[in-house]
């Protein structure tokens, strides 16, 4: 058999809409788009200028360009490709070694028009369908697209609530900060006095106290150490000093640590507060800056807020969630941001299946995956890993999970985040119906 | 002696007494002055042929025989590790030894991961034959793996034959040379001083029991030895076209949607493949024959959807039966008796993938016949006529049993395992492929991928290498592994595409598929525990060359078919060391990291990482070669050096030959059933050329029981190239046609004229390219079933 078929004639109607009848003709398996090439009777130039053959050997079953361009419609030229028009549904392209395989590729069954194979010319219901589907999912789309700009704008008050808080919290932070410097200057500037009041009054007591020694010495000097170094450490420390009554100032009868501070500094103005409060305060506030769960929310703020939610911040209701599908075997859990995980259903231990990781999808739709990674470690394998997969819908929810890999899950997850702004339904069908 | 086989003719002629004295006898084995002397004190036989000994038989006086005992008391109990043998015959063992003068190079004895030319052995351990279910093996080993074949081949400039040591008990092979020490330079000394000493291969056999059953293959050209042996045991099955394409496989295809999946990811890349391969957890919980309800709830919407596509699909059968008295092949295998059993009576159990496992005793007749029947497609639900099988673990594998194989003393009817462990696998083969003939009503021809085998499996299907690893160690020890069982019978056999164990590089990946397309089986596969690797995986450049890869695979399906008919015809193995060829030059004996496939291609893959290069030896002195790339010309007998990149694999086609091509790769090898054929005409330098065509229906019987082929002979001479039927009581209609001629190394004519058998003349269009004396006629349009001649002016 070889195949001398040289040139299909097509008769299309054309402009459906009108009803009336247009009749082209061009090689089989040619576009409308490059009709203009394949001109009857003349001679053909391969697409790629490589040579120019007779007319008739356009798609007579033998490859004479190299880029396939004289066979358009038979299986002869290893790189050739072939249109289908399929009225009623898509156009395509199927490659060259499909046709006449007895598979029925095109809707319009026009690859296998010499196999054998019966085909049912399925276009008009694949475009009924896809019209159907698409209406479906356009519906699906706007519906998630308006949810989608609720969430924006949730997530852009969020955010300000957040950033808010957190501008409160570190205004409040530093605040206090400023209340502990000052307190720690007024501390420090009320110390020094101190501090050359202390060493005054140390000096002049020792002076006192030599003075003291020198008019007991001789008779007492002895005994009078003894007498105040009360825990005769060699030293007299202020207790002891206290307990020595012959120097209560105020003769009340006893010695306050207050007083012997006012006595060391009573000719100081700067003091207004006894030194133990003052300790307390600072400690306080100290205590308030340093609390971890003071620490604990603005970071997590901070976190928060540094994510990357999307370019309008649209993924961010998703933090602090989690999503839960319930398979035969297992519970899978998805908590976005976070981590995902799985628990057997019927007891045992749960298992991390993946840490956060980063947007991982191509580039011109980075936000369409998920990637976590660094779950648990797979006995002689890899980290366990979960890609995630964001489809456009009206709900959030995990709807599929699977292992396709040893240790490398995945998972499919709507969300109205990832709704793209809707083209008009007639735009998106009219794409489709092109002849 | 049970009985001694002198296989040196394909018709059998009776021995006549030639001379007779109190030591012994002299008889003639009829031509080529070709004698047996037995002598009885000391025991040896010596064949000559005329004036030269060929072969002695214990003429070392190894020959032992160690008799069977009755038991005493535990007497001869052996353990290992936990396992105890009982050896209730007490132990034994037989043993012969083997000279062969004149001979330096010995093969065969598969399976081992070791190189085509067996080593000696002194001073390590023996060549071991006992199937095992090694984990992780290691290359350049004389350990036991997967399968058992007790056939070595030797081979000299002068002379093939051929020893089968028919046993299947364990068994090991000691070989030692009088040269194998020997320097470059020492011999050379020996040749130049004349030194008396001829070169001489030792072998012993030793098996653990059983009896001596030996046969000797004479040869003298390896042909006439694969000849002989193929009337021994059988020739290869003829497999159906389309398991000779890609096969795609992995531990495992998770679920319905996963194959739906992989298959439409071969549509969206442009990949062709034919069959699909499902592993293990395909089943209900290792239930063979039942498939898991969630996983795969519509096995028949799966397989009709590959049908729809023309492709296929394997399921794993394996022999290891879960015992669980809800699993109806468990409860019938009971009930009937058909388990195996062990020393004290009762069912043997050991532990293999279902947990606690029955194995079937595959060497009763009435157990393989029940078991053939469980293929039918009312009793193996979910089924198709496009679905085959695969046997994996069938050495046995017992987890737990010594050496993870079943227990010696554990009983098939009357015989110990030990007397006919390496048979197993083969009757589990056998037992398979049987039902899936029987399935078809007799009409369609089986594919049954087996791990484990023996002798005479080839008869039943395809082997692969086992469990290899993602290293390119393992990738260069595929084509020795091979090339071994080809050899000895089993043509249709492969590695691992990728490697099983670990994940390979993204080169070694690259090189496997571009060696493995030029191997007999070519299937991929993966470890559970390895990330997936289908071929799209590796960014477009990497898909690029694995598809151009499978696409040169399946341009010469017609080749490769006509080979594998061949090899069913005559017994002559499709992939071919050099030297099967080249019998005389010396050069190619050890050579295994290039090989033949028929007589008329030559392939060097390339099977080092990061090369740049790579030398290979175009045997043939006054030959030439043609590169089926570049269709650059070559002379014979020579070492050339081929630059390479990642694309480059290196084939070559002899000078002489005629290779038919179909160059419209489509999806599936089905669905280039009717395809027209490109016929590469590669001229010898004496301007003349021969091949062949073959085509059938590509997957039944008929061509056997109808004799419905096409057989063709085609042949260039005195400028005219011809087609001739070849097979004149044979009738088949083909749709094929011839769409072009290449003829390489041609001149240029000044016109081509077709003639066809109706008295018709026509001009034919070509084409030269001067640059490469490349002769392409366009369009000679003829069916490729009639008689037709090309005649260059």
């Amino acid at each position: 058999m070889s195949c001398a078929l040289l040139l299909l004639l097509m008769s299309l109607a054309l402009a459906m809409g009108t009803g009336a009848a247009v009749e082209i003709q061009r090689p089989r398996g040619v576009p409308l788009s490059s009709e203009q090439f394949y001109e009857e009777n003349k001679p053909f130039t391969c697409l790629d200028g490589s040579s120019t053959i007779p007319f008739d050997r356009i798609n007579d079953d033998y490859c004479d360009c190299r880029d396939g361009s004289d066979e358009p419609g038979t299986a002869a030229c290893p790189n050739g490709s072939f249109h289908c028009t399929n009225a009623g549904f898509r156009p395509a392209f199927i490659p060259s070694s499909r046709i006449n395989d007895g598979i029925c590729d095109c809707c319009d069954t026009t690859d296998e028009y010499n196999s054998g194979a019966t085909c049912q010319n399925t276009c008009r219901e694949m475009g009924r369908k896809e019209r159907e589907s698409l209406q479906i999912m356009a519906e699906i789309t706007k519906e998630g697209f308006m949810l989608k700009q609720q969430l924006i704008h949730e997530a852009k008050r969020g955010q300000e609530d957040k950033q808010g808080k957190l501008t409160e919290l570190q205004g409040s932070k530093k605040g206090l900060e400023e209340k502990v410097e000052a307190l720690r200057t007024v501390k420090e500037t009320a110390e020094d006095p101190e501090k050359e009041a202390k060493e005054r009054h140390l000096k002049s007591w020792e002076e006192q106290k030599e003075l003291i020694r020198m008019e007991k010495d001789k008779t007492r000097m002895a005994e009078a150490f003894l007498e105040l170094d009360d825990d005769a450490d060699g030293y007299v420390s202020v207790a002891e000093l206290q307990s020595h009554l012959e120097l209560d100032p105020d003769s009340d009868g006893s010695l306050t640590e207050t007083e012997t501070q006012v006595r060391c500094l009573s000719s100081s103005s700067t003091l207004f507060l006894p030194l133990k409060s003052r300790e307390e305060f600072l400690s306080h506030y100290q205590s308030l800056i340093c609390d971890p769960e003071f620490i604990w929310i603005c970071r997590n703020l901070e976190k928060e807020i540094g994510f990357d939610f999307g370019p309008s911040a649209e993924f961010a209701y998703l933090y602090s969630q989690c999503y839960e599908l319930s398979t035969s075997e297992y519970i899978y859990r998805l908590c976005p941001f976070n981590r995902v995980s799985q628990k057997p259903k019927f007891g045992g231990s749960e298992t991390n299946l993946g840490l956060w990781g980063q947007w991982a999808g191509p580039e011109d739709s980075l936000y369409s995956v998920m990637k976590y990674d660094h779950g648990q470690g797979c006995w002689q394998g890899p980290n366990r890993s979960t890609t995630v997969k964001l489809t456009c819908g009206k709900e959030t929810v995990v709807t599929s999970t699977s292992e396709p890999s040893r240790c490398e899950y995945l998972m499919e997850f709507t969300t109205p985040a990832v709704c793209q702004e809707p083209a008009s339904l007639d735009e998106v069908l009219q794409g489709h119906t092109e002849l | 002696f049970n009985s001694m086989c002198v296989c040196a003719l394909r018709r059998q002629r009776a021995l006549s007494l030639l001379s007779q004295d109190e030591n012994g006898v002299v008889l003639s084995l009829g031509a080529d002055s070709q004698r047996l002397i037995v002598s009885a004190k000391p025991f040896r036989l010596d064949i000559m042929e005329g004036r030269e000994v060929l072969l002695s038989l214990n003429s070392r006086g190894l020959l032992a025989f160690e008799h069977l005992r009755i038991l005493e008391d535990g007497m001869w109990e052996e353990t290992f590790k936990s396992h105890t043998d009982s050896k209730p015959n007490g132990p034994s063992s037989i043993s012969l030894d083997f000279s062969l003068p004149g001979v330096e190079n010995v093969y065969g004895i598969p399976e081992h991961a070791d190189s085509l030319k067996l080593k000696t052995t002194d001073g390590g351990d023996p060549y071991r034959l006992f199937n095992l279910d090694v984990f992780q093996y290691e290359v350049f080993n004389p350990m036991a793996l997967y399968g058992a074949i007790p056939v070595m081949l030797s081979h000299s400039a002068q002379r093939t034959m051929g020893i089968f040591w028919l046993n299947a008990a364990e068994t090991w092979v000691d070989i030692s040379s009088n040269t194998a020490g020997k320097t470059v330079f020492g011999q050379m000394l020996d040749y130049v001083q004349g030194s008396s000493e001829t070169p001489q291969t030792d072998v012993r056999w030793i098996s653990e029991s059983g009896i001596i059953d030996v046969f000797i293959m004479l040869g003298p050209t390896p042909t006439d030895v694969f000849s002989q042996y193929a009337s021994l045991t059988g020739t290869q099955a003829f497999p159906p076209l389309s398991a000779l394409a890609y096969h795609q496989c992995r531990w495992n295809y998770n679920d319905q949607e996963d194959v739906a999946a992989v298959d439409q990811g071969f549509d969206d890349h442009d990949i062709p493949y034919d069959f699909i391969w499902l592993d293990i957890e395909h089943t209900d919980g290792k239930r063979y024959f039942t498939w898991d309800p969630h996983k795969f709830p519509q096995p028949k919407d799966m397989l009709q959807g590959l049908l729809d596509k023309r492709r296929k699909m394997v399921t794993i059968v394996d022999p290891h039966i879960k015992v669980d008295s809800s699993y109806k092949i468990h409860n019938e295998i009971r009930s009937k008796g058909f388990y195996v059993k062990s020393k004290d009576g009762g069912d043997y159990e050991g532990w293999c993938w279902p947990g606690n496992s029955g194995y079937p005793d595959f060497t009763n007749p009435e157990m393989r016949a029940w078991w053939a029947s469980m293929f039918a497609y009312d009793q193996y639900e979910g089924s198709m006529e496009n679905m085959y099988t695969w046997n994996d673990m069938n050495e046995p594998s017992v987890f737990n049993g010594p050496e993870v194989t079943m227990h010696k003393d554990a009983l098939h009817g009357n015989w110990e395992n030990r007397d006919l462990h390496n048979l197993y696998g083969f009757y589990v083969q056998r037992a398979t492929a049987e039902g899936l003939i029987e399935r078809s009503g007799g009409v369609e021809r089986p594919f049954v991928l087996a791990r484990a085998f023996f002798a005479g499996s080839q008869r039943y299907g395809a082997v692969w290498t086992g469990d290899n690893a993602a290293e390119w160690d393992h990738l260069k020890i595929s084509i020795p592994m091979c090339l071994s069982l080809g050899l000895v019978g089993v043509s249709f056999c492969g590695a691992d595409v990728g490697g099983f164990f670990k994940s390979p590089s993204t080169e070694l990946l690259v090189r496997w598929y571009q060696t493995g397309a030029y191997q007999p089986f070519f299937r991929a596969h993966a470890h559970l525990d390895t990330p997936r690797r289908e071929p799209w995986l590796f960014g477009p450049e990497n898909t690029a060359l694995i598809r151009e890869a499978v696409r040169q695979r399946y341009a010469l399906l017609p080749y490769w078919y006509q080979l594998f008919y061949h090899a069913h015809h005559s017994g002559q193995p499709v992939m071919r060391p050099l030297w099967v060829e080249y019998p005389q030059d010396t050069a190619t004996f050890s050579m295994d990291d290039q090989f033949l496939l028929g007589r008329d291609l030559l392939v060097h893959p390339v099977t080092e990482e990061g090369a740049r290069g790579l030398t290979a030896y175009l045997p043939g002195k006054g030959e030439v070669w043609f590169d089926v790339h570049t269709f650059q010309k070559h002379n014979g007998a020579q070492n050339l050096y081929i630059p390479v990149t990642i694309s480059s694999i290196p084939v070559f086609q002899r000078g002489g030959s005629i290779i038919p091509r179909k160059a419209r790769v489509r999806r599936s090898s089905s669905c280039m059933e009717h395809d027209p054929y490109t016929l590469f005409v590669a001229l010898s330098p004496k301007r003349f050329a021969q091949g062949e065509l073959y085509i059938d229906d590509g997957h039944t019987f008929n061509f056997d029981k109808h004799k419905q082929f096409i057989h063709r002979r085609l042949f260039f001479a005195n400028n005219a190239l011809s087609s001739r039927n070849l097979a004149p009581g044979s009738q088949f209609t083909t749709f094929s046609w011839i769409e072009k001629i290449v003829i390489l190394g041609a001149s240029k004519p000044s016109k081509a004229t077709l003639k066809t058998p109706d008295g018709k003349e026509s001009l034919l269009e070509f084409d030269f390219d001067a640059s490469m004396s490349v002769l392409t006629l366009r369009k000679p349009g003829v069916n490729a079933g009639v008689d037709w001649t090309v005649v260059l002016q």
